[in-house]
């Protein structure tokens, strides 16, 4: 498996315990408006992947964030610097 | 072609539907006069004031009224200018040093409002390569003051120490950090760790700043906030503050040890581009800082205060914010909105007010009624208020 696919299958286990409406995730699943998750969600999920990653992903980037394949291309890009 | 109030529409929704059942408009009341600290006349009732920031009762206070008279006598009744021009006359520095006297620090800077001191200082110190390490749960002061500056925003989970210090790091090698705490959060009155924290953010290099607003004046032995009463103040590089809770006007302002804090002065927006407070007004918070340096009685009381209205909500079997009373606030859980709405119009019918705060404000999408005591509530008010809920609570349904 490569670093990248290993990452996404890694966030998507994360998503799974917010994922209350059962949506099929995809790279192209959007946060707010597909899982309608709320800022609360948001903040949960996220310091989960900060500390499974060991990263840390501010509010300023995770603006930047809408989708799961550009968090999962996030999380790469932290993790290699 | 778009309304840009369309954005709001929800809200609209949200508040007709809630206004069509024929509640009163909890956002809109009216107090057509003031008695004291504690009681005023809403809608020709009189009513008791029990979500007010006047924790320590100094709003009537004698000398602190004959102090801002005289001000108005003396200097006129507004400076029309910054504080950095025209705008500061000698009861600016006298308020200033009534701040370093009660803090027992070297330096303090008055802002013209609690807000635009956490707005200033915070986008000020923390620059565009540096970190801002805040609690979840930070007032909207806070996380404007973050929007307002260009550094890296960190939320933490509330009051997690683990979580504070992971994050603290994580930060790159070199970088700035600030780490930003309350004292007491005013949504549930809870306090903070800050004996752990601070060192926590001390042993990993960050600067600290601990906003008291809703400790002032109360907490801690000389009155100090949470920081003192955990032994951690002298840790503390920046203390805000503000004279629209225990100090009983408007105004803010943030005390510090750091040795080049004065620069400040010069290069913080919110203090620079806005007109000082009139003089009336930092003469009777000068005059409220110092009454207030010796107000362990009232201390002792308002702790009386807590307590008891804390115990006594319990015992009726509401769901409070807090396991123990920590603060002068006193948070009742209510189960949604428009049942949180319902017990504050059947409280205020009572002759009762209190707060009600809903989301985004609460923590948890949470609809609460916020009590808020004051020192100068009596004992037989607190038997009052506890009747008023009793009665209205069982009313609505909240309580059996």
């Amino acid at each position: 498996m490569t670093d990248r696919a290993d990452t996404a299958a890694r966030i998507l286990a994360l998503i799974e315990p917010f994922n209350k409406k059962g949506v099929a995730v995809t790279e192209a699943t959007r946060f707010a408006q597909d899982l309608e998750w709320d800022s609360l969600t948001v903040l949960d999920f996220v310091a989960n992947t900060e500390d499974e990653f060991d990263i840390l992903i501010t509010m300023n980037q995770q603006a930047e964030i809408e989708t799961v394949g550009q968090l999962v291309n996030a999380v790469v890009a932290l993790k290699a610097a | 072609m778009g309304d840009l109030f369309d954005k709001f529409q929800p809200l609209i929704d949200q508040r007709e539907a809630l206004l069509s059942t024929g509640l009163t408009d909890p956002f809109n009341l009216v107090m057509e006069k003031v008695i004291s600290p504690t009681v005023a006349i809403c809608s020709g009732r009189k009513t008791i004031l029990l979500g007010t920031y006047n924790y320590m009762g100094m709003t009537f206070d004698p000398d602190v009224i004959a102090a801002g008279k005289q001000a108005l006598d003396e200097y006129g009744s507004g400076t029309t200018g910054s504080r950095v021009l025209n705008g500061t006359y000698s009861p600016h520095k006298d308020c200033e040093a009534a701040l370093k006297d009660f803090y027992a620090m070297d330096h303090a800077m008055v802002f013209s409002t609690g807000y635009q001191a956490n707005l200033g200082i915070i986008s000020t110190i923390a620059g565009k390569d540096d970190y801002i390490v805040l609690d979840i749960d930070s007032h909207a002061s806070i996380y404007d003051g973050c929007a307002l500056g260009n550094a890296n925003i960190v939320p933490f989970r509330h009051n997690d120490i683990d979580a504070l210090e992971k994050r603290l790091k994580r930060i790159p090698e070199g970088a700035g950090k600030l780490v930003v705490l309350e004292g007491v959060y005013s949504m549930l009155g809870d306090i903070a760790p800050l004996k752990e924290m601070v060192a926590v953010a001390k042993a990993n290099g960050a600067m600290v700043l601990v906003d008291e607003a809703h400790s002032m004046g109360f907490i801690g032995e000389q009155g100090r906030g949470v920081a003192e009463a955990q032994g951690v103040i002298d840790e503390v590089d920046f203390v805000i503050g503000t004279f629209s809770k225990s100090v009983g006007t408007v105004g803010g302002f943030c005390v510090s040890n750091h040795p080049k804090f004065e620069i400040l002065r010069l290069v913080c927006r919110p203090y620079v581009f806005t007109a000082s407070l009139p003089p009336s007004v930092v003469a009777t918070a000068a005059t409220s800082i110092r009454k207030l340096m010796h107000g362990a009685d009232k201390r002792a009381h308002l702790w009386e205060n807590s307590k008891k209205l804390h115990a006594g909500l319990k015992a009726l079997g509401f769901t409070l914010g807090t396991e123990t009373p920590q603060s002068a606030i006193i948070a009742v859980i209510m189960p949604d909105l428009e049942k949180g709405a319902m017990m504050w119009e059947a409280l205020l019918n009572e002759g009762l007010y209190v707060n009600l705060a809903r989301p985004p404000a609460t923590p948890a999408n949470m609809t609460l009624l916020r009590c808020s005591l004051c020192a100068e509530h009596s004992s037989a008010q607190v038997d009052e208020i506890l009747g008023m809920f009793a009665a209205a609570g069982r009313a609505i349904g909240i309580i059996a």
